[in-house]
């Protein structure tokens, strides 16, 4: 059963825009917010060259890569194709107008 | 509710690339089902003559594998010829019975190759060149046969000769006409040819017209009379003497043709359910024969299946190349010249080298090349976007390389490159690995070579390049869009100058108004779009437009410069490169406090602190400003410095005091942003100490005033600035660069740094504006006055606005 964490309002998160979650362990996890207030979280590692995600462009329901420019699924964390590789996806959700977290 | 059904007519390049292009702007509109005469998937039918040549295979030319049917749901008839449209009941019918029903109907059935009517001219070994099966029998031929003869010395002609010799036969080119290639090639060039063709060993016929095939004793073709009566043998005749579309389905139904399938702007025939794209089409009269224009037809009649209803086909202006290993030969425009033309020529016979332009009014209206055809693209380019080429005129015969407009990378030449030398320098991609993507993934455009291979996509300095290797590899296929009409990105077709002149003249604000207003393909952009959008907003309506931060790119929302390991570096301003030993110590306190891991000195005079975590910006911004400093803007697309020598001030040799007209100049355009970056140096003397030859805006101080210097770059591709002009008072000297300046920024597209802009417009065309409008000049001062009026240190808006948040991650406790 997930463990559903409360991380922040949901305004606390600008729209096409993003926030870090540090976590003890397992490495920080990006939660994007889309024009549309859905909200997607994926590990905040790029899988190029594990650049920061959470300091993308957001748009659509992808995220570009600050550093090299890859777009990310902000669905499923898989590159858009030509390029390939994914990184790890969260579950999130909001209730009340609160972001919260599965871990 | 079921789809729409759209039946396509012909598999071949420009119906299905219509297909592609529908699929990659509204997916699953449709129904799609394909009929193909033939019995093979779409193949690239331009690569046929290096199949012939033994250079590829046909698995190598395949553009759209089955797989690629299956995972686009497309129904595929192969090997089923339709026979009837019946646009009543609105269905086709093919030869063996199948029908399928269409709500739209696209016909792209290409051409035929044109058969003398001759006597013999449907004798077994007549062929024409169009398909695998025609190149296959003309395989099979030269096993087993000597002599062949080839009708017709155009492209398709000589490609096959050239082929038919490779593989061992003995070839006779028959031509009409006075020199070969006499619709691409001026007489000199034409003739050029000849000389290389026969020294592989091809006979040429010139003038010539043919007036009999004679039958053999085994029923087969077995020789070729001629009006003046002379006969040689042959075994084979390939008919390459033109091409006539192919329309006669069309015309059998009902839908108006003349000379081809008459269609309007949108690819549209009168049968308003029906559309035509490709070699069947008669277009304003015109139906091409060339891939180029193809794939144009095919974006546009996509847009209009898709419903969008936005782009129009208004006619193509097409190059040449011929693809006969070891000859180079390029040609393009209005080539012939003559009279109300300027030529500009270059023989070399001896060295097989010949280059004519054709030149009106100060632009490229045509062009020849044989021997030497790498800058045939670049050529190219400059005649479909007409750009002014009086200021490069002495050098331009010489080609891109010496006029300097191509970086380090293009000097060498694109066909001569090694497979493994590297193309792209930032992303490590070489010429190898680009011909290989093209090959095997069908690639046409630079932006797909782009995608996916990663060259030319990071500083981009190799496009050029990348651009002569596609062109090399794929040949006539290759177009190069018209920069003015080049879409911004994949969500529009719009092109950067489109986008500007809605937002000026429509008074668009905000970018979901731009969205809407051009018909955004995409919900909020991507990251090419957005901030480009921005720019534009920002720029057109200052003070009024809002600044979007999220359609920004990193560094302009922190305020610093993202690295690789996803820190910040921190640059305070310095102006005009200038300190004080309390800014110093400021910034020694600064860096110990935070742990700032390297403290360098920059290229432009500064004090970079590297290795910032984000969550440390706000506090560290805090610091810096309390001792009076305010963001350096190292990060932006924007003023960035002003670096000077000592001059007057102190320098023995100083005629100007040039740090404090640095100080000055940097002061007036603080926060200003612009398409890209922006450096300016104030050198005091001639002897340069700052460097002003090599920035956007250059300044050096002379004993009489300073001389102004524009366009300069000392990045990517070093270029040296242009002198402007001269003048004589600090005043002066903010006006005039203020008013170049606020040009670029009104003008420049999105990421064009000065030196393109100059490039793209030219230098007479900026002097007009800044040196001969005194009125002009002074308004365009005013209005970048007015929009930096107000101008506030980022570092102190961002840490009192709310968005301070985003610095700080949320600890989540384990």
């Amino acid at each position: 059963m997930s463990n559903w964490k409360l991380i922040c309002p949901l305004e606390d998160i600008p729209q096409l825009g993003s926030r870090v979650v540090q976590r003890a362990t397992g490495g920080d996890i990006a939660i994007f917010r889309n024009a549309s207030d859905e909200v997607f979280a994926l590990h905040d590692k790029c899988p190029h060259k594990n650049g920061p995600l959470s300091q993308g462009i957001v748009h659509g329901k992808r995220v570009t890569c600050p550093l090299h420019g890859w777009n990310i699924g902000l669905e499923d964390g898989h590159a858009v194709a030509p390029d390939v590789g994914s990184c790890g996806k969260f579950e999130v959700k909001v209730e009340n107008g609160m972001v919260m977290l599965a871990v | 509710m079921s789809k729409p059904r759209l039946v396509l007519i012909g598999n071949g390049m420009a119906g299905v690339r219509t297909v592609e292009e529908l699929l990659k702007i509204k997916p699953d509109h449709y129904d799609i089902t394909i009929f193909g005469a033939e019995p093979h998937p779409n193949y690239n039918r331009i690569l046929l003559s290096p199949v012939l040549a033994g250079e590829m295979q046909v698995k190598d030319i395949i553009l759209n594998e089955l797989d690629w049917y299956a995972e686009n749901n497309i129904k595929l008839h192969t090997g089923k010829q339709i026979k009837t449209i019946d646009r009543v009941k609105r269905k086709v019918i093919a030869e063996d019975g199948t029908e399928e029903e269409y709500d739209r109907l696209l016909i792209a059935t290409g051409s035929t190759p044109f058969m003398l009517p001759i006597p013999g001219n449907d004798l077994p070994g007549v062929i024409g060149y169009r398909d695998i099966k025609d190149t296959d029998e003309m395989i099979d031929a030269a096993t087993r046969h000597k002599h062949a003869v080839v009708i017709g010395g155009g492209l398709l002609g000589l490609e096959a000769a050239n082929g038919l010799k490779l593989r061992g036969m003995d070839v006779t080119v028959v031509h009409l006409g006075p020199w070969l290639l006499e619709r691409q090639l001026d007489e000199v060039a034409g003739k050029m040819l000849q000389k290389s063709l026969e020294d592989k060993g091809l006979k040429f016929l010139l003038q010539t017209q043919t007036e009999a095939l004679i039958q053999g004793e085994s029923g087969r073709v077995a020789a070729i009379r001629f009006k003046d009566g002379l006969q040689i043998p042959a075994d084979l005749v390939v008919m390459a003497a033109g091409i006539r579309p192919n329309y006669a389905l069309a015309e059998k139904s009902g839908i108006y043709c003349n000379r081809g399938i008459v269609v309007n702007d949108t690819m549209q025939t009168y049968d308003p359910k029906i559309y035509a794209v490709g070699e069947c089409v008669s277009h304003r009269g015109i139906a091409y024969g060339l891939v180029a224009p193809l794939f144009e037809q095919a974006k546009v009649a996509a847009n209009h299946l898709a419903g969008y209803g936005i782009g129009r086909y208004t006619g193509s202006v097409t190059s040449t190349k011929l693809k006969v290993t070891g000859i180079d030969l390029f040609s393009a425009g209005e080539f012939m010249g003559g009279e109300g033309y300027e030529e500009i020529i270059l023989n070399d016979p001896y060295g097989g080298v010949y280059k004519k332009l054709v030149i009106k009014e100060n632009k490229l209206v045509g062009g020849v090349m044989y021997g030497d055809t790498a800058d045939g693209p670049w050529y190219f380019q400059l005649l479909k976007d007409k750009r002014d080429i009086h200021d490069m005129r002495d050098a331009l015969i010489f080609g891109q390389s010496l006029v300097g407009d191509v970086g380090h990378a293009g000097n060498s030449k694109a066909a001569e490159m090694a497979d493994s030398a590297e193309v792209c320098g930032c992303n490590g991609v070489t010429k190898g690995t680009i011909v290989k993507a093209i090959k095997e993934k069908g690639l046409f455009t630079l932006d797909e070579v782009k995608k996916h291979t990663k060259a030319a996509s990071s500083c981009g300095s190799c496009a050029g390049l990348v651009e002569q290797i596609l062109a090399s590899t794929i040949g006539g296929a290759y177009t190069p869009a018209a920069l003015d009409s080049k879409p911004i990105c994949g969500c529009t077709d719009h092109s950067h100058k489109a986008v500007r002149e809605a937002i000026v003249s429509r008074h668009l604000t905000t970018k979901e108004a731009v969205f809407e207003a051009l018909e955004w393909k995409t919900p909020n952009g991507c990251d090419k779009c957005r901030p480009a959008i921005n720019y534009y907003l920002i720029s057109s309506h200052p003070h009024e437009a809002k600044d979007d931060p999220q359609s920004r790119f990193i560094n302009e929302r922190a305020h610093a410069n993202i690295q690789k390991d996803g820190t910040y570096s921190v640059v305070p301003r310095m102006w005009g490169g200038l300190t004080t030993p309390a800014e110093l110590r400021a910034i020694a306190d600064a860096a110990e406090k935070y742990n700032v891991p390297t403290v360098k000195v920059t290229g432009g005079q500064r004090i970079d602190l590297l290795g910032v975590k984000k969550e440390d910006l706000p506090a560290m911004w805090a610091d810096l400003n309390a001792a009076g400093m305010v963001s350096g803007h190292a990060y932006g697309k924007s003023i960035r410095t002003v670096k000077t020598c000592v001059g007057a001030e102190h320098c023995r040799f100083g005629t100007q005091r040039s740090m404090d007209m640095g100080v000055k100049l940097e002061k007036m355009l603080f926060d200003m942003y612009s398409p890209h970056k922006v450096k300016l140096a104030v050198s005091g003397c001639p002897r340069n100490c700052a460097e002003a030859g090599i920035k956007d805006v250059g300044v050096i101080g002379v004993d009489s005033g300073y001389e102004l210097y524009i366009g300069g770059n000392g990045g990517i591709k070093t270029e040296v600035a242009q002198f402007l002009c001269k003048v004589k008072t600090d005043e002066e000297v903010m006006e005039y660069s203020g008013a170049f300046l606020q040009l670029y920024r009104e003008e420049g597209w999105y990421l064009e740094r000065t030196c393109h802009y100059m490039e793209r417009v030219g230098l007479d065309y900026i002097k007009s504006k800044i040196l001969e409008d005194e009125e002009g000049r002074k308004a365009y001062y005013q209005r970048l006055l007015d929009s930096l009026k107000d101008a506030k240190d980022p570092w102190e808006t961002s840490r009192a606005a709310q968005p301070v948040k985003q610095f700080i991650p949320i600890k989540l406790e384990a």
